[in-house]
């Protein structure tokens, strides 16, 4: 689904690298973690894949199902399938949740070529799954965003990822910021979503969304590179014994 | 003799003057004295710095095309509302209903204009004469010397159905001038619709006097013809727990300066002034320019200016809004807000927000920013897969969200909304 191979990406405005050659392969149905250390570089990763500005790929390159990712437009690589669950979902006054989420649907429909979903379609498919997610009507007249808690936040970041069905999720450490009754809740709506035909990677600093969020792999990342990768045991050792242990394995 | 006093002899001599009768003719002759003496708006006016007054002063309008609607509805058109039509400046009697209403008197200007005693009197040109201190508007002096037409109203009960005067452009050389008089008695209301580009230059002033516990909302539309020029005045009297609401949608025009002067003079009233501009300068010069006034001369009133525009392609916007709190205007609650979304290096916005307070006791604040799109949430829309040109309209829309909020009626709200969106569009595909 989605393979990453020798990416190199240095900030646009100064001369710091932070992906010094990441390769990173997640294939259809699977759930990847990548956990890693403050400043390793895993952010950066979801950002340069969902195509924001201010990064500069100097080598390597990212493909979604064989589509070459970084020469797209952000629109165009949500359209063909990628979602980005953002660590800080951005406040957009004015601009109704609802709104927003009928104009992405039909904006990426019509992208692919589909029909338009019709606004009572829309209406019976976004209820269902807002209450799945425990959203109610409020949540999605208000602007997007605005005024929601961590929480509400997170929960209307997987609301946007069930409506827009994508085929490879990225989430960005969702579990900041919620206590554990949102975690769970969010947990939830992401394993609802798992799927033969999704695959979802999820880039944390702890183990405990893991808990929730059973991943098949998990990736350690440090200094702009995946340095090992293993089973869901792996995130243990780094919640037993942080992640000096495994740096010092690897410089060793 | 200046150019620009010669000028002026001529837009207000005696023969050019509309005949009326006696009070008109009175009132008309007053304000030819007071213009003679005030002089037209020069580019060296403070007041006129950021907006030049050479073209609304001219002998004659520039001309200007009008606009191909393409069949398009006409704004309103689904509002059941009482229609006065005027087709570059000139009254249309087939086209527009019959001047009658519950709770409502209404008349043409010309028509009460040419009796010797009429209500009118003590409207038409009083407000405008009050608002010309502490500052001058001699081009709302020289309409009431010279307007030609336009309405009077009087309301005695709450009327439902809007009065709505439409505007029409049929001539590319039209220079109208217009003006009404509108009084709402105790507890009365209205709400009043106007739209239209009018002409090729287009004077027009309202005098609005909200008797105790009136209602009056406006809600104007200024029509899409990127050559008109508009200069318009508002004078409105607000009086004990009386409201006023005014909203006006402005896109296209190669310029348009509406003055807004608001006296409260009741204590516990409610005086709202809003305006959503879109402006492009790709398709023609665009300057729009807003000038407000109020006054709080009355005991815990509430005032709120929120004027919102949207500039790209040397679109020009001005905003000039002042508040004044008199001594014994205590528990004033007043805000002043003026904001500009610059879509390109190339738009710009002036503004002068200023706040005059001698009571003590009061809440005052103003906000006045430029800015451009918002890039987090730029972003943010794209990543769910919104194409740029739609995210950015949508941000454009959110910009101007709270303006339109101030437009009590849902339905006309939306419906503002969805012109605004169309014009979006237009210029998306």
């Amino acid at each position: 689904m989605l393979k990453i191979n020798n990416l190199h990406v240095k900030l646009e405005e100064e001369d710091k690298q932070i992906l010094k050659g990441v390769d990173l392969e997640v294939p259809a149905g699977k759930v990847h973690a990548i956990m890693g250390p403050n400043g390793s570089g895993k952010s950066t990763l979801s950002y340069v894949l969902s195509g924001r500005d201010g990064y500069e790929v100097t080598a390597g390159d990212a493909t979604l199902d064989g589509e070459e990712l970084l020469d797209m437009e952000p629109e165009e690589r949500a359209a063909a399938g990628l979602f980005l669950a953002f660590q800080y979902p951005v406040e957009i006054p004015g601009v109704g949740n609802m709104t927003f989420l009928r104009t992405a649907v039909n904006a990426q429909r019509k992208a692919r070529g589909e029909e338009e979903m019709s606004a009572a379609d829309f209406l019976k498919f976004i209820r269902a799954k807002a209450k799945d997610l425990k959203i109610d009507a409020d949540m999605l007249k208000r602007p997007v965003n605005v005024g929601f808690s961590g929480g509400e936040k997170k929960r209307n970041e997987i609301l946007q990822m069930a409506m827009l069905e994508p085929k490879m999720c990225i989430l960005d450490e969702t579990d900041s910021g919620l206590d554990v009754d949102a975690m769970k809740l969010v947990s939830e709506g992401v394993n609802a979503l798992r799927d033969e035909g999704r695959a979802f990677l999820v880039i944390t600093h702890y183990q405990r969304l893991l808990d929730h969020i059973k991943p098949d792999v998990v990736h350690i990342m440090a200094a702009g590179r995946i340095v090992k990768s293993g089973g869901p045991e792996l995130a243990l050792e780094v919640e037993n014994n942080g992640y000096a242990d495994i740096l010092a394995e690897i410089d060793a | 003799m200046s150019t620009a006093v010669k000028t002026q002899a001529a837009l207000i001599s005696a023969d050019a003057r509309p005949a009326s009768g006696a009070w008109a003719a009175d009132a008309r002759a007053d304000a030819a004295n007071r213009l003679a003496a005030m002089g037209l708006p020069t580019r060296r006016d403070e007041y006129w710095k950021w907006t030049r007054p050479d073209s609304l002063i001219s002998a004659s309008a520039d001309s200007a095309v009008v606009l191909d609607y393409e069949g398009e509805e006409p704004l309103f058109n689904d509002v059941d509302r009482l229609k006065v039509v005027f087709v570059d400046g000139v009254f249309d009697a087939d086209e527009s209903d019959a001047l009658e209403g519950e709770g409502l008197e209404i008349e043409r200007l010309a028509d009460a204009a040419a009796k010797d005693i009429h209500w009118a009197k003590d409207l038409y040109g009083v407000l405008e004469a009050r608002g010309q201190s502490p500052v001058v508007r001699p081009l709302a002096v020289h309409n009431t010397a010279m307007a030609t037409d336009g309405v009077v109203i009087r309301v005695t009960g709450a009327v439902s159905r809007p009065v709505s005067l439409i505007y029409r452009h049929e001539d590319a050389g039209s220079d109208a001038i217009l003006h009404s008089v509108i009084r709402l008695e105790e507890g009365a209301k209205l709400t009043l619709l106007e739209n239209g580009p009018a002409a090729a230059r287009f004077s027009n002033v309202l005098e609005v006097d909200i008797a105790k516990g009136a209602e009056f909302h406006h809600v104007r539309a200024q029509g899409r013809d990127h050559e008109r020029q508009a200069i318009t005045h508002m004078f409105s009297q607000v009086d004990e727990e009386a409201v006023f609401k005014s909203f006006t949608m402005t896109v296209n025009g190669k310029l348009t300066r509406n003055e807004c002067v608001i006296d409260i003079v009741g204590d516990n009233a409610v005086a709202h002034v809003a305006g959503a501009v879109l402006g492009d300068g790709a398709a023609g010069e665009f300057h729009h320019d807003d000038t407000v006034f109020v006054t709080h001369d009355a005991v815990a009133c509430e005032s709120r200016q929120v004027f919102k525009k949207v500039l790209k392609n040397g679109a020009k916007g001005v905003f000039q809004g002042k508040i004044l709190v008199k001594p014994d205007a205590q528990k004033t609650d007043g805000y002043q807000k003026s904001q500009s979304l610059l879509l390109d290096d190339d738009a710009s916005f002036q503004a002068k927000p200023e706040l005059e307070i001698y009571a003590d006791d009061v809440a005052c604040s103003h906000g006045s920013t430029s800015g451009a799109i918002d890039e987090e949430a730029l972003f943010y829309l794209r990543s769910r897969g919104v194409p740029t040109p739609i995210a950015t309209d949508l941000l454009v829309l959110a910009f101007l969200a709270d303006a339109i909020e101030e437009i009590e009626d849902e339905d006309i709200a939306a419906e503002v909304t969805e012109r605004l969106d169309a014009w979006l569009a237009r210029r998306r595909d």
